[in-house]
């Protein structure tokens, strides 16, 4: 066991923190309040390699690992939720599931414009009547001579129509598994502009409001036959492990906003005084901060370990990081609403008020609880593991 | 083009200084950070690099732990670093250290030597005119701007109330003004890189052509006779004045005991 | 380094430096200094004064000073170039031999004064602040020589943040760059005359001459209140965005520039780039005025390094008292418009 980071993970935190303050951070009110995508950032984040860390230098990645993926997204979400969530949906949800089963063709078709930010990634699974629950899927794909043929549509996707290249779930028959009759599920890689493919309403968010939530509609819409990702039928697969994966991008997103919550109400109980005193001179400021930044440690652990046994993943396909990653997100997120709540009420009156950070972090906090499997879809996975 | 940067490893003082309970400074509380001075040095090269296809090398002196100004340096695109340390050079002046420094730079090839123009912690803007000083090559200091054409380079250089447009032949020096440009980040594949690359450590038997009477404490022309943290101040003073013409007169006789005015 | 013989340096000398033919108030200020520790020591003041044709400004020097005027006059001069000048200071002191040498610490002086001291092959101290002849070290050690009538140089560091003194007992001339404004100026005495000596040492153009393609004479820009040394900065105390006219007039007159509180902002008087505070900038000027601020946390936090506050505020417990060094109680619309009229007439005295 050894818990101190590396000479190469301290810098890369560095340089995370140094871009997240200069260039996120003034951002970070506005985008929320204007509820725009921060595309300069995102910009300025290709040009420095962010949205391609853990991909290999072959594919026009950074070549770095999961631990430096996921400090990144931390970094940012501390000062800007909105951010951190873009590099995660774009590298978990969409870089990462084409690296690991895509074919070599797709791989050099795709990865080098995603891992250098020339375009933008996203991933379509839930449905208005199928959320965590896959075999709910409406969406159907039809092969058509050398073509599947997408029919239905996907909500709640992050990054939508921001994106360029769409990762999709879709049904593509029926299959009977041990006498029952179950959808066969497969997932294809479709490109923004391609006829049949539109975009619904944007979705109006309680936090994280810069991101560009979507619908995707597909109506008739035809893609080639060779843009099937992975087998016929792995579809169900593929997503799971996908997310398994995503949950750790939205593991270090919570991780992120409860730091920065932590941070910014430290400096203020130092700043604010009430009774002639500093509020950090209170004994139930001081016990406040003690728990919260113990959960917040303890979130880190959690969040690092899943992201190593990632790293371990790459070198050897046969383990798996499902359970860590659901539990790093299951309790950082939990700690992110949980810290951001306590930051608000010692920041007071303040605390309620737009000006001050620690609002937003908390609206902000709430979805990380809920999307690529809310909590409760977590303590699912990991109980699964456990009583298997 | 071959160009040397000269870097520096110093203590960051932007966003507050730290202080011991005693009121001294906690240097150890501060962030040690590339001199940003020396970083838009830096920039500058690795422009002309882009531009012109230099190689770029980092150089600088400090103790070992200055070496991680040189992997910053490498992760945002700089070649090859050097760290000249060694015990015998603590303590150096501005001239001990330009000496030093002249003498490592004796070792190499160079079209172009860029320096910030001074460092944070010092702020005295000396070394690097006296480096040029010691190689007998023409400086250029304050630079706003550079650009290369053939064998010569032209540069801003900055005044008070005007700029010079100035040419000079390589080899030159060239110290850097902060505003010269906006520098660039590192990348995380670049940071990867810098750890794992190779820095050429040089000590005293490296420098070239250099005495020891002119190295670290002994062969600094200038002594410290005392050194003293400024305590921080709270509340000052408050006066309520029985008209505007004492509130002024109160004023104006602080600022002359300050000599404000 | 050179062993010097230190006996054989005499004379505290002064670069005075001209630009345009015109010579900067720093080497009034230099000259000022300079006669008071050549006084100290017993010996003259020199002013080196180094262009083309600037031989008439010398008897400004002697009125500001100078007992004696060097004057290094050559068409290679003519505009400020690093070469031909650390050529002609060097060369000077070569000659003449001074005790101590003193520079502004102006762009010009702080490119030409390392250049020189390295030349020279002495010690040079940056950005002084205070000069003052006494010993080194200070209190006697046993088994060291404690060395009277030095040059004791103290100067800033880390931003202002430490005070060294420094001394330069070994060698000569002891070289100090100066920080303009901080030295003061004698009244100048009319009719005064001092010996003007010419020396040329010769120009021979090389490699380090370097070649002035352009002279750009700036217009000053908008500044950034980061950058700026000294702030009047406005709350919401001043009442409307015209009152703020007083603001300015008063940062004129003290060479600073305008920045507000959160609520002028949120009352749209100022652009939020003017905005000092936790959700603005953060600033440490030289001087800060706070103006009608009554000081709420969130402003403070971002001015509070600033090097002196001085607060005007009507209300006896605004909490900006807390943190101003100079803090005056009372209706600004009356205290500023005064303050900067008093400003002015100082500033027309002393010109």
């Amino acid at each position: 066991m050894d818990f101190t980071l590396s000479k190469k993970h301290e810098m890369a935190r560095q340089l995370f923190r140094d871009f997240a303050e200069n260039e996120v951070k003034p951002l970070a009110q506005e985008v929320d309040e204007e509820e725009r995508f921060p595309r300069e950032t995102v910009d300025k984040m290709a040009k420095y390699g962010f949205l391609g860390i853990p991909v290999p230098k072959e594919y026009g990645g950074q070549g770095c690992d999961i631990l430096t993926y996921v400090m990144c997204v931390e970094e940012l979400s501390k000062v800007c939720g909105t951010t951190g969530v873009i590099v995660s949906a774009h590298t978990s949800l969409c870089v990462d599931p084409i690296l690991t089963y895509g074919t070599e063709e797709q791989k050099q078709k795709y990865v080098p414009d995603l891992a250098s930010g020339r375009k933008i990634g996203a991933f379509g699974l839930t449905e208005p009547g199928a959320g965590t629950d896959a075999q709910g899927q409406q969406t159907k794909a039809v092969l058509d001579g050398d073509e599947w043929v997408l029919n239905g549509s996907k909500c709640f996707i992050t990054n939508g129509k921001e994106a360029d290249v769409y990762i999709v779930i879709a049904v593509t028959g029926i299959i009977e598994k041990n006498g029952r009759k179950m959808k066969e599920i497969s997932s294809f890689i479709v490109e923004k502009g391609t006829p049949g493919f539109t975009f619904g309403t944007k979705e109006k968010k309680m936090g994280i409001r810069g991101s560009s939530t979507y619908e995707l509609i597909f109506t008739d819409c035809r893609i080639p036959k060779e843009n099937i990702l992975g087998k016929q039928g792995q579809g169900f697969k593929i997503a799971m492990h996908t997310l398994d994966g995503g949950r750790i991008g939205i593991a270090a997103q919570a991780l992120g906003i409860a730091e920065g919550a932590l941070e910014r109400t430290i400096a203020y109980t130092k700043e604010r005084k009430q009774f002639g005193k500093s509020i950090s001179g209170f004994q139930n400021t001081q016990f406040q901060l003690a728990d919260m930044a113990t959960k917040v440690e303890a979130a880190k652990m959690l969040v690092y370990k899943a992201a190593l046994k990632k790293d371990e993943y790459r070198t050897n396909p046969k383990i798996s990081y499902s359970e860590e990653a659901a539990m790093a997100k299951l309790y950082a997120a939990e700690v992110a609403m949980e810290v951001t709540t306590k930051a608000v009420q010692l920041h007071g009156g303040y605390g309620y008020i737009r000006e001050y950070d620690v609002e937003r972090m908390m609206r902000d906090a709430k979805i990380t609880e809920i999307y690529e499997g809310t909590s409760e879809v977590q303590r699912m996975v990991i109980s699964a593991a456990l009583l298997k | 083009m071959k160009i040397v940067v000269c870097i520096k490893q110093v203590p960051d003082t932007k966003g507050g200084v730290k202080f011991n309970p005693d009121g001294t400074l906690d240097r150890g509380a501060m962030l040690a950070i590339m001199n940003p001075d020396d970083k838009a040095g830096l920039e500058a090269a690795l422009r002309l690099k882009e531009q012109f296809g230099a190689e770029v090398t980092v150089l600088t002196m400090g103790l070992p732990k200055a070496a991680d100004v040189l992997r910053e340096a490498m992760a945002m695109g700089a070649d090859k670093g050097i760290l000249v340390t060694d015990r015998v050079l603590g303590g150096a002046d501005t001239w001990a250290t330009s000496t030093t420094i002249a003498g490592a730079l004796r070792n190499i090839d160079y079209d172009l030597i860029i320096t910030g123009r001074q460092a944070i912690d010092g702020d005295t803007a000396q070394v690097g005119p006296q480096i040029a000083e010691h190689l007998g090559i023409p400086v250029i200091s304050y630079a706003q701007e550079i650009k290369i054409d053939g064998d010569k380079v032209i540069v801003q250089r900055q005044y008070d109330d005007r700029y010079h447009v100035l040419e000079a032949k390589m080899p030159c020096l060239i110290t850097a003004l902060s505003e010269l440009n906006e520098p660039r980040y590192m990348t995380p594949g670049g940071i990867f890189d810098a750890c794992d690359a190779e820095i050429t450590q040089w000590g005293r038997a490296d420098l070239k052509d250099v005495d020891d009477s002119d190295l670290g404490l002994k062969g600094s022309p200038t002594k410290i006779a005392k050194a003293s943290d400024k305590v921080r101040k709270g509340a000052g003073e408050k006066v309520v004045p029985d008209s505007p013409e004492d509130a002024v007169a109160y004023i104006v006789g602080k600022f002359k005991e300050k000599h404000i005015i | 380094m050179n062993n010097v013989v230190l006996e054989d340096y005499k004379g505290v000398y002064v670069f005075a430096q001209q630009v345009d033919n015109e010579i900067s108030g720093i080497a009034f200020e230099l000259l000022g200094k300079g006669k008071e520790l050549a006084a100290k020591l017993e010996t003259e003041v020199v002013a080196v004064l180094i262009g083309y044709q600037v031989k008439g400004l010398a008897d400004k020097l002697a009125e500001y000073g100078a007992d004696k005027v060097i004057v290094v006059d050559d068409p290679e001069l003519e505009v400020y170039r690093t070469e031909p000048y650390a050529h002609a200071l060097a060369s000077v002191i070569n000659q003449y031999k001074p005790e101590i040498v003193l520079v502004g610490a102006t762009a010009i002086g702080r490119d030409l004064g390392p250049t020189v001291s390295a030349r020279v092959a002495t010690g040079l101290t940056a950005d002084c602040t205070v000069l003052e002849i006494g010993d080194f070290p200070l209190v006697a050690v046993p088994g060291q020589e404690q060395k009277h009538n030095q040059l004791l140089m103290t100067r800033p560091a880390f931003g202002g943040n430490t005070i060294a003194t420094i001394a330069c007992p070994d060698n000569r001339p002891q070289m100090a760059t100066v920080r303009p404004g901080v030295m003061q100026k004698i009244d100048p005495i009319a009719g005064a005359k001092a010996v003007v000596e010419e020396y040329n040492p010769g120009f021979t153009p090389n490699d380090k001459y370097v070649t002035i393609k352009e002279v750009v004479k700036a217009v000053s820009d908008t500044v950034d209140i980061m950058d700026a040394k000294v702030l009047v900065s406005g709350g919401r105390g001043v009442g409307s965005p015209e009152n703020f006219k007083q603001l300015e007039e008063l940062a004129e007159v003290m060479g600073g520039t305008v920045s507000c509180s959160r609520a002028v902002v949120d009352s749209g008087w100022k652009p939020k780039d003017l905005q000092v505070g936790q959700t603005g900038k953060t600033v440490r000027p030289q001087i800060y005025f706070a103006i009608g601020i009554s000081g709420a946390i969130q402003h403070v936090a971002g001015m509070e390094e600033s090097d002196l506050i001085v607060a005007i505020n009507k209300d006896d417990s605004a909490p900006i008292f807390d943190v101003a060094d100079y803090g005056i109680v009372g209706d600004l619309n009356k205290i500023v418009p005064a303050l900067t009229a008093a400003l002015k007439a100082e500033k027309a005295a002393k010109n």
